[in-house]
């Protein structure tokens, strides 16, 4: 496989490679390096690759894998999550706040799931993944997959609601 | 009718029974201005995601063909020792022959030395000859 036509085969994807190991990983340094590694790695291996029936799928799942394995040596090694990636709240127009406060809690909220929903989420609400790719990715049963994915979004739903009703309160 | 369609949805989504389709429904529905003030709360959550697709990965991958360089110098490695090895052997063959020529030369001009001191002599014999045959003409 020559240079071109491997960009023109991770070009699709590479977006996705990067939103999971920014969702995994929270800081945008780190989640880049992440993504910088796993198209390397792939890159290294683009001579192979034409035998892999769903490279997309392949890299995801080293990028799941990546991240996972970054995450435990950190944990490890006890440092703590740095997260420099959010903005100050100086923003003038009343609405951009708003929008941007909730895309904040967002981010929190998600913060907080675990990890395996944290994935399934990202892979299913924003990538918009099949239920059997994202078993596959996960190396997750079907029944596994649906009980995470409802747990994160009941989870996000109470959060939502109390700060929904914190709001109006 | 579609506010019930989109309640109904959002029961199914929070079991995680919807489809890929229905949640994009879902999103559309959220995505739009006025949304019905009870499920105002959700909103935040289809926006992030929507939003969430958006981010894009704009470093740029240094893909030099790093080619393993290590193979090739091995394989020169292996080619040179091998033509070393090779002409050296011719050359040292070259010159064995070629020493072996010059003690051969050096056996002949011994022997032709020797075989010239040898004719030297005969030449008396010749003499020797000569008178004899001058004598048994005479006779």
């Amino acid at each position: 496989m020559q240079q071109t036509e491997f960009i023109n085969v991770v070009m699709p994807f590479k977006d996705k490679l990067y939103r999971l190991a920014k969702r995994l990983l929270v800081s945008r340094e780190e989640a880049e390096d992440a993504t910088q590694e796993i198209l390397l790695k792939l890159w290294s291996k683009h001579e192979t690759m034409g035998e892999y029936k769903n490279v997309e799928a392949f890299a995801m799942t080293m990028t799941k894998n990546f991240c996972l394995d970054r995450l435990k040596s950190r944990q490890a090694s006890n440092l703590k999550l740095v997260h420099s990636n959010y903005r100050d709240e100086n923003v003038s127009l009343q609405r951009q706040l708003e929008a941007e406060d909730s895309v904040r809690w967002m981010e929190r909220i998600m913060e907080g799931l675990p990890e395996q929903q944290k994935m399934v989420l990202q892979l299913r609400d924003v990538e918009q993944y099949e239920f059997d790719e994202i078993c596959e990715l996960l190396d997750m049963k079907p029944t596994a997959v649906r009980v995470a994915l409802s747990r994160a979004r009941k989870t996000i739903r109470q959060e939502l609601a109390k700060k929904h009703n914190y709001g109006i309160g | 009718m579609e506010l019930d369609n989109i309640e109904k949805l959002l029961e199914k989504y929070f079991e995680a029974t919807t489809t890929v389709s229905e949640e994009q429904t879902l999103r559309n529905y959220f995505s739009q201005e006025n949304v019905e003030a009870h499920l105002e709360q959700y909103r935040p959550m289809f926006n992030y995601f929507s939003a969430a697709k958006e981010e894009r990965y704009t470093k740029q991958v240094p893909l030099k063909p790093r080619k393993n360089y290590y193979k090739w110098i091995s394989v020169a490695a292996v080619a040179l020792l091998t033509f070393g090895i090779y002409f050296g052997n011719q050359y040292q063959e070259r010159k064995q022959a070629e020493f072996a020529y010059q003690e051969t030369k050096k056996a002949f001009e011994l022997l032709a030395e020797n075989f010239g001191r040898g004719t030297e002599k005969v030449a008396y014999l010749e003499e020797f000859e000569a008178a004899k045959q001058k004598i048994y003409n005479n006779d």
